[in-house]
């Protein structure tokens, strides 16, 4: 294998900012990305993620701060002298040229000989497993075939970095978890440095080395998929991580990396993940999973059935608390809508963050 | 056989004829009515002359340098006019495009078409005369010293022409140019192509088919020039263009015949350039100018 | 993107925008100098008029007969919006819901109206109805006008119906309408801004269609923009400020109707009707 990834330290991201008008839809961020990374940025429509991704290509001028490259300051180039390969979200192949030509193009831009480009769109039409289609137009492929094209048109130059705006949102389901590993593969292969975009935490969790959680153009988090899975620094990181259940509360007590907090009658224990006090409100956050209906007699946080649903191995009850916040748990069997369920988590499991309207 | 017989009436709405097809009928009926068959009558009368055998009207055209001129006469207007607005509507529908605001432009742009053909050359009769704002600009800033002749001439015409047909030409172009994705310009700058390489190698192949529709629209409007002939040209001379032949044929010498056959020719030549253009077209790539699959 | 900042594209921009502006600059320098001519007392080799007078309005008016022109305008163009719409919408309608065998063939039967230039279909047009007796009259006008017209409207209003959920009819057809109630009820009010939109088009392509009414009005049923022309064309019969009064009045009627149409479709829809 011949393709490799152009050789480079980092990519810093200093205090970079775009406003559309009174709209900041990137506030002063900052990240410093290693050669060979893999990032995924991670949040909601709206969070910045695209935008982000579209200053470091050049597709849009920044309005504040810089994007270096090593020492190179590279936010005033223009995005043809910047080098770097991008996959669209819609693929954004030529509709009028054929896989090989759509392939070369870059390397035709950058002046490459033809019998060069020829022996380098052969071997990266190999490596993303297009043999043989290559003379297709881009209209005659499937959804799957075009994404291939896509990602060889952007790693056939040779780029420091590679950028991906979500990708695999045209796929269906059993495509996208194919594709999924394809990107990883090619992303070891080469050795290349990747930034990823993506709203489907999942994706990112299974994709990327780092994830970069935005949220209204703010980073939020940073860290390995292990950290945010489990250690999630703020209330609306956890929630978009999976803790569905947010209950509101008054912090009884705190201990070291434990903390108490009333919840009505029941009181419920965690982890500290946000400095809280003694008198406090606060907020305690529970994975579904995790959430279990507590041996009779056991106190915990008491909730109405409202249904509960069959997921093959197990069943998913929903409940509403008396102030009308809804929990969902994981229930053994099915319980009668009505009835009164007490419930609780292991308090590893359970996840404390300051602030609430208790 | 125990098959229940479907009516015929299902069998027919089976394949798309109900009650509301029959809809469409009205409609058809008229274009028939008023566009085909006069167009066959057309055809007919031009083959039954005032005097001569069959072909006699075809004949008197093409033997008469007056009548057969006006074909090179209305082409040497036509096909400049169009190449002309053509070649300026292309870059400056490029710039416009990035424009966020462009409503106030095609506004303005609109205008000439609106108002027509005979509005434009009342007002150019004006303006471009000796003692128009044109001219005295002209020799205000010294670029002249007498002023050029405009109006009655060649001239004249051609530039009620680029007024009315530029616009109609942009804004043709910009509607094509809009509605190629994006993306596909931003895929071409990421992978290296500067300005002038995205418009040579994405941009432009995919706008040509747009471009050459424009062209024949473009073309045919240019050719059947004719209340900008009479007013702005030398009706009886330099700018005696076909529709002026057809015209008189008809209502100054009342042969219907020979009118109607002047018209076939005028059909006949627009459909050959526009046949010509389409079928080079036919050469170039067609599908759909986006960039992703749907 | 970022901003190109070489000096190449810096001028290549200028020079767009220097073309556009340049015409722009002689098509309101064009449209001024007749408003100003039509004011003038007298104006002969000079940059503005001697003095400024309103008489030559008067004076057209007259002239003109310009009373009864505007009425007959009116008439007809009232008469093919009316028309187009009645033909051209259920015609619409029907190519968007159905495909039937042959469809193509009808669409290219509409396209066709609109390709060919009308002075080219006008004049064996204007033979049939001088033969039905027919031409010279207002009602030949109004027919030779609705050629263009129906299918204009046939091919505005297709992709409009065709965008809107073919479920919501049949929603109505479940809770109990009937043809005539899912007519009134359901299709108008969501067909409307499209049909509005469609007959203004109409309206204003047809009060500068020249071409057809020429060819087929009588000295009773002349319009506006035809009126117009034999003025033009009769220079030197009446003064040159009457006649531009008269371009002013017609530039009005025009610009009026325009920019009522211009709150309901994008400009680029006036031209763009036989994009495909």
């Amino acid at each position: 294998m011949t393709i490799h990834a152009a050789n480079f330290r980092e990519l810093r991201l200093d205090k970079l900012s775009r406003d559309f008008g009174a709209f900041n839809a990137l506030k002063e961020v900052s990240l410093t990305i290693t050669k060979g990374e893999f990032i995924a940025l991670l949040g909601p429509s709206g969070c910045g993620k695209s935008t982000t991704l579209n200053l470091i290509a050049g597709l849009l001028p920044a309005t504040g701060g810089g994007i270096w490259l090593d020492d190179k300051r590279i936010d005033q180039l223009r995005p043809e002298e910047r080098g770097f390969g991008m996959v669209f979200q819609n693929y954004a192949l030529f509709p009028h040229m054929t896989v090989n030509k759509n392939i070369g193009f870059g390397l035709k831009m950058r002046g490459v000989g033809k019998s060069e480009i020829d022996r380098r769109v052969a071997e990266a039409a190999a490596l993303v497993h297009l043999q043989g289609q290559t003379e297709k137009l881009p209209g005659q492929l499937s959804g799957g075939q075009q994404q291939r094209v896509a990602i060889a048109r952007a790693i056939v130059v040779e780029p420091p970095l590679v950028l991906m705006d979500e990708p695999l949102s045209n796929l269906d389901a059993k495509l996208r978890l194919e594709m999924r590993a394809e990107i990883r593969r090619i992303h070891n292969t080469l050795g290349a440095t990747t930034i990823y975009v993506t709203h489907d935490q999942e994706e990112a969790l299974s994709l990327a080395d780092r994830i970069v959680v935005l949220r209204e153009g703010v980073v939020r988090q940073v860290g390995t998929p292990e950290d945010l899975f489990s250690r999630p620094d703020h209330l609306d990181v956890a929630e978009f991580m999976g803790f569905r259940n947010t209950v509101a509360g008054k912090v009884t007590a705190v201990n070291g990396g434990t903390a108490q907090i009333a919840v009505g009658t029941a009181t419920v224990t965690g982890r500290v993940r946000e400095n809280v006090a003694v008198g406090q409100s606060g907020w305690v956050a529970i994975r579904p999973e995790d959430l279990h209906p507590n041996a009779t007699g056991q106190s915990g946080l008491t909730a109405k059935v409202v249904s509960t649903e069959f997921r093959g191995r197990e069943f998913v009850g929903f409940a509403k608390m008396e102030d009308g916040t809804s929990l969902s748990f994981l229930a053994e069997e099915k319980l009668q809508p009505g009835a009164t369920v007490t419930l609780g988590a292991d308090p590893d499991r359970v996840l404390v963050f300051a602030g609430g309207k208790a | 056989m125990s098959a229940v017989e479907i009516p015929l009436k299902q069998r027919l709405a089976a394949r798309g004829l109900d009650g509301l097809t029959m809809l469409v009928l009205p409609a058809v009926f008229f274009v028939l009515a008023l566009f085909i068959y006069p167009f066959l009558y057309g055809l007919f009368l031009s083959f039954t002359p005032k005097e001569g055998g069959t072909f006699a009207n075809y004949a008197k055209f093409f033997s008469d340098s007056f009548l057969y001129g006006t074909i090179a006469t209305t082409l040497w207007l036509a096909l400049p006019v169009t190449i002309a607005t053509l070649v300026l509507a292309v870059p400056i529908a490029f710039r416009v495009r990035l424009l966020k605001r462009q409503r106030l432009l095609t506004t303005l742009l609109v205008i000439p078409i609106t108002l027509g053909t005979v509005l434009v050359a009342e007002g150019l009769l004006n303006y471009l005369g000796p003692q128009g704002w044109f001219n005295r600009t002209l020799m205000t800033f010294g670029l002249i010293s007498t002023p050029i002749k405009l109006l009655h001439n060649y001239w004249g015409v051609m530039l009620s022409l680029v007024i009315t047909g530029f616009p109609f030409t942009f804004l043709l172009t910009l509607s094509y140019l809009t509605g190629i994705d994006p993306a596909l310009e931003q895929a071409g700058a990421t992978l290296g192509a500067g300005p002038w390489e995205r418009f040579k190698h994405i941009l432009f192949p995919l706008l040509l088919p747009g471009l050459a529709i424009t062209f024949c629209l473009s073309f045919v409007q240019a050719f059947s020039v004719f209340p900008s002939a009479v007013l702005l040209g030398a009706p009886a001379g330099p700018t005696r263009v076909i529709s002026i032949a057809a015209y008189q044929a008809a209502f100054e010498e009342y042969d219907y015949s020979m009118a109607s056959a002047i018209a076939m020719i005028m059909g006949m030549v627009q459909l050959a350039i526009v046949v010509a253009v389409l079928a080079a077209r036919g050469l170039l790539y067609r599908g759909p100018a986006g960039g992703g699959k749907g | 993107m970022v901003e190109d900042k070489r000096l190449s594209t810096k001028l290549w921009a200028f020079a767009n925008w220097f073309l556009i502006g340049f015409f722009l600059l002689n098509l309101l320098a064009m449209i001024a100098a007749v408003v100003t001519s039509s004011f003038a007392t007298r104006w002969l080799g000079t940059w503005l008029p001697a003095g400024w007078t309103t008489r030559w309005y008067s004076a057209a008016w007259a002239e003109f007969q310009l009373h009864d022109v505007l009425f007959v305008t009116f008439q007809i163009v009232f008469l093919v919006v009316l028309f187009s719409g009645l033909i051209g919408v259920p015609a619409a309608y029907a190519l968007a819901r159905r495909d039937f065998p042959g469809k193509k063939l009808v669409m290219l039967l509409f396209l066709l109206p609109l390709l060919v230039p009308p002075i080219t279909f006008g004049i064996p047009l204007a033979t049939v109805l001088y033969r039905l007796n027919l031409a010279g009259s207002m009602s030949g006008v109004v027919l030779a006008n609705l050629v263009p017209t129906v299918p204009f409207v046939i091919l505005v209003m297709i992709p409009f119906i065709e965008q809107i959920d073919t479920k919501i009819e049949a929603a109505a057809r479940v809770f109990g309408a009937n043809t005539f109630k899912l007519f009134i009820h359901v299709l108008l009010p969501l067909l409307m801004p499209g049909i509005l939109a469609a007959l203004l088009l109409v309206l204003v392509r047809t009060i500068a269609m020249f071409e057809l009414t020429f060819l087929t009005a009588g000295p009773t049923s002349q319009t506006l923009v035809v009126a117009l022309y034999y003025a033009v064309f009769a220079a030197g019969v009446r003064a040159v400020q009457s006649i531009d009064a008269m371009a002013v009045v017609y530039m009005v009627t025009t610009l009026i109707w325009l920019v009522i149409a211009l709150r309901f479709v994008n400009p680029t829809q006036i031209v763009a009707r036989a994009k495909r």
